[in-house]
């Protein structure tokens, strides 16, 4: 008799108990009317512990940075209306980038929903092209098969956010509970394994190959095959770039490595990517900010095999020869099996025509100059961490400095937006990387423009002790924004300059943290020695860095890899 | 850019008909027309999509349209032999003196007159697109007071079958 009483749960109660269920540390949140009954039981117990942000974007950026850095699913519960919309720049974010999540919404309560209620918004249609996928659960009996499936949804094939939408009376009413093992979709069933003809076919490029590349993405770190990308390209010798999305994937270090491709790659890996013969790509899709304009791409020919665990991201922007579908590790694991004991590729001649491209040194800069550059800053930012922080990154010139200077030597350490590119992710995100690694070192870079997007959240930080550190980068300028209009628009500068700048010293100690202003050189490696010193507060590190610094190598918009500028440095 | 039929098996939930058509939409992909409605299994609908483009276009529809999780099957009828078959009820004018005329178009393109006035006839008429088009091309323009399409229906011939 007992027993079936326990187990006639609320909605709200099988929430917290379906979380609890899916082990579930954290839930980045925000309370409201919609989601009262649910918070309610997130006050009566302690497994799963709800981190209270100061603004909805924050809290879906948080689960992000907490889900990128983790590899576990980030979690965010969100009020009706505004709640939603606030949320769904983050959610949007993070459907750009694949990331695992699963979004609670509120929603009025069902008799309500269509009548204009207070508070309601249509958060299945508002969310519907940014998500994975998503569900309005109007039946309590549906609601733990409906988590469960959103977890299920949201971690296998290609993963994604999942939002799920409860209105009020679905929390409040009352059912028999029971959280499904597992769960069976006739209409999802993500492959694994990859075609044994077609890889036996990608087997015979890749031995035949004379001037290989390997190109990995974002896919590389999701499905965690760093290891078996770092075995397969250390057997084959072959050189490797990894995308924005993708560094760390390959150990950043490594002699094979030629660093980032694309619109700000180095120049080594947008050559190396173009002239190759046999292009080996891993979990990446051949973006406009990758090869750029496809018809120019194409104008190089070469045999081109696609790793990835969907099938749309083959032969969308480019066609390819060899479409592999499978789970990354699976397959490299398979290509890696037949290709032990073959006799190695000659690469003496392509290996000596990278090293020629590389002697350009193409990230080069004035290390001379009496003003602060903003590359000086980050190559001592590594120095200084010893390549080990996790580095969040906000979107612009930093960002793209940060990419180019910190050597990720493993996966899941570089947390950025770069599908969607939103500003204001770099400070939430880093949130969540730090309770997902409590001790680790976490460094936020930024600018003065997008640290100023979710400011609000230095005070999430201070209640929650976080130790991260803020680089900010200050150009005073929306400094890439400013680039553009340098090299496209006649240098009229229209609306890129940041006026009426707060001191961000006074603003960082207002919310009870401290804060460091740097506009000296030498001043910059001390300043980061002493803040990484300290486990245990933010620091805010305000440097004024060279307001007329860009970023190079550039591929214009619409040109073609090879068709870079290069710094006149040069 | 050629013509494609593209039938689309999809659990019957709420919501997944505007997913589908969000995403033609959200990717710029041409809807000519779309039908839908529950299988012999209530618990799943059938869709037919005729829409065209590109051979790289339709590629990425129809792996687009099998990513969606609702989706639990499609296929490109177009690709093999197939029926499609769509209805078409058009209303006419039909006073005395064009009442005979009418009676015989109609008959020419095996329709029926379902609904008779006065002055109006109803023509029910099945048929592949062409077949449509051409009726109402051998019309006098303004003898036409109404036309209603469903769009079309299709189906493999054969063995061909699209079930799970
Ligand atoms: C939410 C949002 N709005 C606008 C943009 C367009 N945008 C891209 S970079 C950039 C400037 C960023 O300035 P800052 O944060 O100071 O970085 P900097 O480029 O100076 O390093 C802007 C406005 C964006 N990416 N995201």
């Amino acid at each position: 008799m007992d027993r079936v009483k326990t187990s006639r749960l609320t909605g709200a109660e099988i929430v917290v108990r379906c979380l609890q269920e899916e082990g579930v540390e954290y839930v980045f949140g925000y309370p409201g009317g919609a989601v009262l009954f649910i918070y309610d039981e997130l006050f009566k117990q302690d497994k799963v512990r709800h981190v209270l942000v100061r603004h909805e974007q924050g809290a879906a950026h948080a689960a992000d940075g907490y889900s990128r850095s983790s590899n576990k699913v980030g979690v965010c519960l969100v009020t009706s209306g505004p709640g939603v919309t606030n949320a769904v720049t983050g959610i949007a974010t993070a459907y750009m980038d694949s990331i695992p999540m699963v979004v609670l919404t509120g929603q009025v309560p069902t008799h309500a929903i269509g009548l204009d209620a207070f508070q309601e918004c249509d958060a299945v249609g508002i969310t519907r092209p940014i998500v994975k996928h998503n569900m309005l659960v109007k039946d309590v009996k549906d609601l733990a098969s409906a988590i469960k499936k959103a977890f299920h949804i949201a971690t296998t094939g290609r993963p994604g956010p999942v939002v799920l939408d409860i209105p009020k009376d679905v929390t409040a009413a009352v059912t028999e509970f029971h959280y499904p093992d597992s769960v069976s979709m006739r209409s999802y069933n993500p492959v694994r394994k990859g075609h044994a003809g077609q890889i036996k076919k990608a087997v015979q490029l890749l031995r035949e190959a004379e001037r290989p590349m390997v190109y990995t993405g974002g896919g590389v770190v999701l499905s965690n095959a760093a290891p078996q990308l770092r075995e397969l390209v250390k057997l084959l010798g072959f050189p490797c770039t990894n995308t924005l999305m993708g560094l760390g994937g390959y150990p950043g270090t490594d002699p094979q490595f030629l660093g980032m491709p694309g619109m700000h790659g180095t120049y080594e890996a947008n050559m190396a990517m173009q002239h190759c013969d046999v292009l080996l790509a891993i979990g990446a899709r051949f973006d406009d900010r990758v090869i750029g304009n496809p018809a120019h791409f194409a104008q190089n020919p070469r045999k081109i095999i696609h790793i990835d665990i969907d099938p749309s991201s083959i032969s969308k922007r480019v066609k390819v020869d060899v479409p592999i579908v499978g789970n990354i590790p699976d397959v490299l694991e398979d290509l890696h099996k037949l290709l032990q004991g073959a006799p190695k590729n000659d690469l003496q001649a392509w290996w000596k025509q990278i090293d020629e491209w590389r002697a350009k040194d193409c990230l080069r800069y004035d290390r001379n100059s009496k003003i602060i550059k903003p590359q000086f800053v980050l190559e001592k930012l590594y120095e200084v961490t010893k390549g080990e922080a996790f580095v969040t990154s906000d979107v612009g010139q930093h960002q793209m400095w940060a990419a180019q200077f910190y050597k990720f030597n493993q996966p899941r350490r570089w947390i950025n937006s770069g599908g969607l590119g939103t500003m204001g992710f770099g400070l939430p995100a880093a949130m969540g990387v730090q309770l997902a690694n409590p001790g680790a070192t976490v460094a936020c870079v930024t600018g003065e423009s997008s640290i100023q997007m979710c400011l609000q959240e230095l005070s999430t930080c201070k209640q929650y002790r976080l130790p991260i550190k803020i680089v900010n980068l200050n150009n005073r300028y929306m400094g890439m924004v400013r680039q553009w209009q340098e090299f496209f628009h006649g240098n009229r500068y229209s609306e890129s300059y940041m006026n009426a700048l707060p001191d961000f010293v006074k603003l960082a100690e207002g919310y009870g943290h401290r804060g460091v202003l740097i506009e000296k050189p030498a001043d910059v490696e001390p300043a980061l020695r002493e803040a990484f010193a300290s486990k245990k507060e933010l620091v805010f590190l305000d440097f004024i860095t060279d307001q007329t610094e860009n970023v190079y190598p550039m591929i214009p918009g619409g040109k073609g890899m090879t068709e870079m500028i290069l710094s006149e440095e040069l | 850019m050629t013509r494609h039929i593209i039938s689309v098996l999809v659990e019957n939930e709420a919501g997944a008909l505007s997913r589908i058509s969000g995403l033609f939409s959200a990717r710029g992909y041409n809807i000519e027309t779309l039908t839908v409605a529950p299988t012999e299994d209530a618990s799943m609908s059938r869709m037919t999509i005729v829409t065209s483009g590109s051979e790289d276009v339709i590629e990425q529809i129809t792996k687009q349209l099998n990513k969606l999780i609702e989706v639990v099957k499609v296929i490109d009828l177009s690709e093999a032999e197939h029926i499609e078959r769509e209805l078409m009820l058009i209303k006419v004018r039909a006073g005395q003196k064009e009442r005979e005329d009418m009676k015989r178009m109609a008959d020419i393109f095996r329709g029926r007159v379902i609904d008779v006035s006065d002055n109006t006839y109803t023509i029910e008429l099945t048929g592949d697109t062409r077949k449509l088009d051409a009726f109402i091309q051998a019309l006098e323009p303004g003898s036409i007071l109404e036309t209603v399409r469903t769009g079309a229906s299709g189906i493999g011939r054969g063995n061909r079958v699209l079930r799970v």
